[in-house]
């Protein structure tokens, strides 16, 4: 057994405050902090702002740094390391190759989980975590590459009758980060090659803004109501709802604006 | 009005009667007179001076062409000839006989129905009358004979009027010999050449008379009148009663397709579109109210009018102002000016339709080789084989730093002229490339950076070109992981059967696999690949291709598009040297993908797949290939000690060698690397009485022992750490 440790430490949704106290006291003990911005960011805050919250200097690694992971891997070796990373550390982003790496050379480590998007966003919608299917991404198209798979995994989550949580690309480095009228374009435009019937112009979507701020901002209606709505300010998230539960119904009357006419609808369904 | 002028107003009329049109090209062994030839038809038909004929040399019109002494650069000019009460417009197009000038032959071979091949009536078929045979009947295009300088037989070699025939009998059947060898099955024996049916002609090109057996019945004269003529220093008789041009654009009329005969057969062969639809029935009838579809066979630079592209209407009409696409190019290019071509003077038409040869201006975004269209969907012709690619390459450099900009619009545009130039422009190092099919060719278009851009330039020493192979299959499957580590790509790579590399380099195979993917495997299957592998075949790059054998991997389709993009990058630069890669099949036979799709992203699929192709090649024992080319060697047999010694020293080995009265022919194959020089050597070793020449033959495995040295100097050159990289640097 090594000397060292690594920790990876979720910071949460939305800024520095939403780190967990036994995130910030594990912080405290360590003599390196790292972090990765890379696959989120925490829209309310800076860098400066969350270095002087949990008193330490952080040292931010690239992409190529994190996947690599031989300078974080090296220090880990004899020293107490915390690595930072926006929502949960596990959840959505793929660290846990690093983890498993660091085993492998006898580092010690352990996990302090933050508020993750995948909780968030059914929470603030009021629909049931147990029927949700598979999660997708959406992916900024690029030159031959414009992945269609997250139009299957709907489609056969809708099947079930299951709802699903569609997340979309950030890329930090370049500040772009996909806001739900893109993804619903998207979305629009596999149909468009599918031609299955799973995404129209009337199939119901759920949006979210802001999850974890003070002012999130949530709407549930037909997709030809939502693409062209302002939504804000990222970071942005779409759900496409499978069978709804009453109180789910309910829910999202209350709480994301969905017409009660098209509530009643779904009521009889 | 003068002939000329007469005649330009009867060539505008003749366009449009298709059964009146012949597109013809001449090819030829270097030397054995075709420029002279086509100036002698030119002057015969009232389109130069009959005093400046084979003097002018007006197909030759750089100047430097005429310095030299050989035609590089293939123009075109029309003629109006009458045959039989009837005129006829026949459109020359004029091709360079230096193999190192080859991609211009096989690109005028594309704009044209019909050939004549000289023949030296002296040296008989030579290996590179082969090639022009070859050229020609790749793109079914039939050709007829010529055997000219029957002058310097008789007064030179003095043979006897019986020796003299069967001299033409030997020519003849070495001819439809080497035609019948090369032709495919449906034309076998179709395409001979014989005396009586007049599809062989004889003469002078230089003395500008010549005989057929046609134009013997209509003129009553025999070979026994010819041979006394030219015994008794008269051949200006001659070309009174048989003219050259009279003999042979009969003989061409009579036995050579119009384009409305050719296209029927033609267009199924160079074109790979639905045969039925609108513009492939247009097309196959050489329709002039059909869709516009024209190939562009050569890029001439004006001072004044830019870049001119000149090439074959197969449908439609090209007019002024009209939009087209360039196949491949986003934009449309808007049509300036409309012309037929008469050897120098581009005389503005109208319109051009379908059947003939135009010279257009506007069509900016053309290269050598381009198809234009007015529907940006259209299907594109084949693609032009290049006998062979380029070998020798020298770096450029500008002698004023201020002309860097410069220097590269000027190679850009000169690789665009001549598509068997190829350019690498580094805008980092600021290293310009320049690569060509020999010394020669690359030294002429030095000189035209010089004199026709006047741009002062330095050039490296020249350094071959090489390619990089695998010996063997793949001893197991190569992991290649992607820098997140979620996604896995195993491949594994093996020797192309050489039937397979042969059908690539003659474009048999579609390299658009996407589109014609049940083709793809059809052929594939036919040349002997096992239908599981040919039916995975997703990508062909160059001489290399990948199939996919992996079966139900749930979202690999998705990342398809991206592990092509790894193997190209790959077979562009090769893990050994860097260097293209040649004959490879990569397999690729198991993946293992992240669940979602922003996990398996270009940034991770790329990286992963290429390390892959890269490890597996390594593992598969790499080899370098190094261009070859046979070396002909005519000496007298005194200097045959000092011809021998120079090819020795020189890796050359002798295939064969032949005792001809007093001259011996070495017949020889070196690689390219090694006969740099050879050219002063040769002349300085033999006093200049040796006559030599080369062409290049394709790659081939360097020995081993000369391997390393050869891997460590390429690298060092492009800046890379001396050695190869091993295996596990690309497991990581």
């Amino acid at each position: 057994m090594s000397k060292g440790s690594l920790t990876f430490i979720g910071l949460g949704l939305h800024d520095e405050k939403d780190i967990s106290l036994k995130g910030l006291e594990e912080i405290k003990n360590c003599s390196k902090v790292y972090a990765e911005f890379y696959t989120a960011k925490l829209i309310g805050t800076n860098i400066n702002k969350i270095e002087e919250k949990i008193g330490k200097v952080i040292d931010i690694l690239s992409r190529e740094e994190t996947e690599k992971g031989d300078k974080i891997l090296k220090s880990a070796t004899d020293k107490n390391i915390a690595f930072l990373t926006c929502g949960d550390s596990m959840t959505a982003t793929t660290h846990i190759n690093l983890r498993l790496r660091a085993i492998d050379m006898g580092i010690r480590t352990e996990v302090v989980h933050g508020s993750s998007i995948v909780t968030a966003v059914p929470g603030l919608l009021g629909l049931q975590n147990y029927k949700f299917g598979r999660t997708t991404t959406l992916a900024f198209p690029e030159k031959d590459y414009f992945p269609t798979s997250p139009y299957g995994v709907i489609k056969d989550n809708k099947k079930k009758g299951l709802h699903t949580l569609v997340l979309l690309d950030i890329q930090a480095d370049k500040e772009r980060y996909m806001t739900a009228n893109e993804g619903m374009a998207l979305l629009l435009e596999m149909e468009k090659k599918l031609k299955e019937q799973i995404i129209t112009e009337d199939t119901i979507v759920c949006t979210v803004a802001r999850a974890g701020s003070s002012s999130p901002t949530l709407m549930a209606d037909r997709m030809s109501i939502l693409k062209d709505k302002k939504f804000g300010p990222p970071l942005h998230t779409l759900v496409v709802p499978g069978k709804l539960h009453f109180m789910e119904i309910e829910a999202l009357e209350k709480l994301a604006g969905l017409p009660v006419e098209l509530g009643k609808k779904l009521q009889k369904l | 009005m003068g002939r000329k002028e007469d005649n330009i107003a009867k060539a505008k009329d003749l366009m449009n009667k298709l059964s009146r049109i012949r597109n013809i090209g001449i090819a030829a062994h270097i030397d054995h007179g075709k420029t002279t030839f086509s100036d002698n038809l030119l002057a015969g038909c009232g389109m130069m001076s009959e005093d400046l004929a084979g003097k002018q040399l007006v197909l030759d019109y750089e100047g430097q062409e005429q310095d030299r002494g050989i035609t590089i650069n293939t123009a075109s000019a029309s003629m109006v000839h009458s045959f039989e009460g009837k005129d006829y417009l026949i459109n020359l197009l004029d091709t360079p006989g230096h193999v190192d000038f080859g991609g211009d032959v096989t690109r005028a071979m594309r704009a044209v129905d019909g050939a004549i091949v000289l023949v030296c009536a002296v040296e008989g078929a030579m290996p590179q009358t082969e090639t022009v045979i070859r050229q020609a009947i790749r793109e079914k295009v039939k050709p007829v004979l010529f055997i000219n300088k029957v002058d310097r037989l008789i007064n030179e070699l003095k043979v006897t009027p019986e020796e003299m025939q069967q001299r033409f009998v030997k020519i003849i059947q070495k001819y439809n010999q080497l035609l019948n060898n090369i032709v495919p099955e449906d034309l076998k024996d179709k395409w001979d050449v014989k005396v009586e049916d007049g599809t062989v002609a004889f003469g002078s090109a230089y003395y500008n008379w010549a005989i057929s057996a046609s134009y013997m019945k209509k003129t009553g004269l025999s070979f026994k009148d010819i041979y006394e003529y030219c015994h008794k220093d008269d051949q200006k008789t001659l070309a009174k009663k048989s003219p050259i041009h009279e003999v042979i654009l009969d003989m061409v009329i009579d036995h050579l397709p119009s384009p409305q005969e050719a296209q029927k057969y033609r267009i199924p062969h160079i074109w790979r579109g639905d045969q039925e639809s609108t513009l492939g029935k247009s097309m196959i009838e050489c329709k002039e109210n059909g869709p516009l579809a024209l190939m562009v066979t050569k890029i001439i630079l004006d001072p004044h009018a830019g870049e001119i592209a000149v090439g074959r209407m197969y449908s439609g009409k090209i007019e002024r102002g009209q939009e087209l696409y360039v196949a491949g190019m986003p934009n449309k290019n808007r049509v300036q000016q409309v012309n037929v071509m008469v050897a120098i003077d581009r005389i503005p038409v109208d319109f051009v339709s379908a059947g003939n040869i135009v010279a257009a201006t506007g069509i900016r975004d053309a290269i050598a080789g381009s198809t234009v269209t007015d529907d940006p969907e259209a299907e594109p012709f084949e693609r032009i084989v290049h006998v062979s690619d380029p070998v020798v390459t020298v770096a450029v450099e500008a002698k004023n730093m201020k002309d860097l900009p410069k220097l590269i619009e000027v190679l850009r545009s000169i690789s665009k002229a001549d598509p068997s130039i190829q350019v690498q422009i580094n805008q980092e190092t600021g290293e310009n490339l320049m690569s060509g099919m020999g010394e020669l060719h690359l030294e002429i278009t030095e000189y035209r950076i010089r004199n026709d851009y006047k741009l002062d330039i330095v050039t490296s020493e020249p350094i071959v070109v090489y390619r990089e192979t695998v010996g063997k299959t793949s001893p197991h499957k190569f992991e290649g992981k992607s820098p997140n580590k979620h996604n896995r790509f195993y491949i594994e790579v093996e020797p192309l059967p050489d039937n397979i590399v042969k059908a690539l380099h003659d474009n048999v195979i579609p390299e658009n696999v996407k589109k014609h993917k049940n083709e793809v495997a059809k052929i594939l299957q036919e040349l002997g690949m096992t239908k599981e592998l040919a039916k995975g075949v997703f990508a062909i790059r160059g001489l290399n291709m990948m199939a996919d054998t992996t079966k139900g991997i749930q979202y690999l389709f998705e990342t398809r598009e991206l592990i092509k993009e790894a193997f190209d990058e790959v077979m562009k630069s090769g893990p050994t040297a860097s260097e293209p890669c040649q004959g490879v099949l990569v397999r690729l036979v198991d993946a293992k993908l992240h669940e979602d799709a922003i996990h398996r992203g270009p940034a991770q699929v790329i990286p992963a797949a290429r390390n892959a192709i890269y490890g597996s090649i390594t593992i598969s024992d790499p080899v370098i290939l190094e261009p070859m080319q046979k070396v002909f060697i005519s000496t007298p047999q005194e200097l045959m000690g000092d011809a021998s010694r120079e090819l020795n020293q020189r890796r050359a080995e002798v295939k064969d060698m032949k005792t001809e009265g007093d001259s011996v022919n070495i017949d020889s194959k070196a690689p390219v690397a090694e006969m740099f020089g050879f050219a002063s050597a040769i002349r300085s070793a033999t006093g200049g009485r040796v006559l030599w020449n080369t062409e290049n033959v394709g790659f081939e495995p360097m020995p081993k022992h000369l391997q390393d040295e050869v891997i460590k100097q390429v690298r060092e050159r492009k800046g890379l750490k001396p050695e190869p990289y091993p295996a596990e640097y690309y497991l990581d």
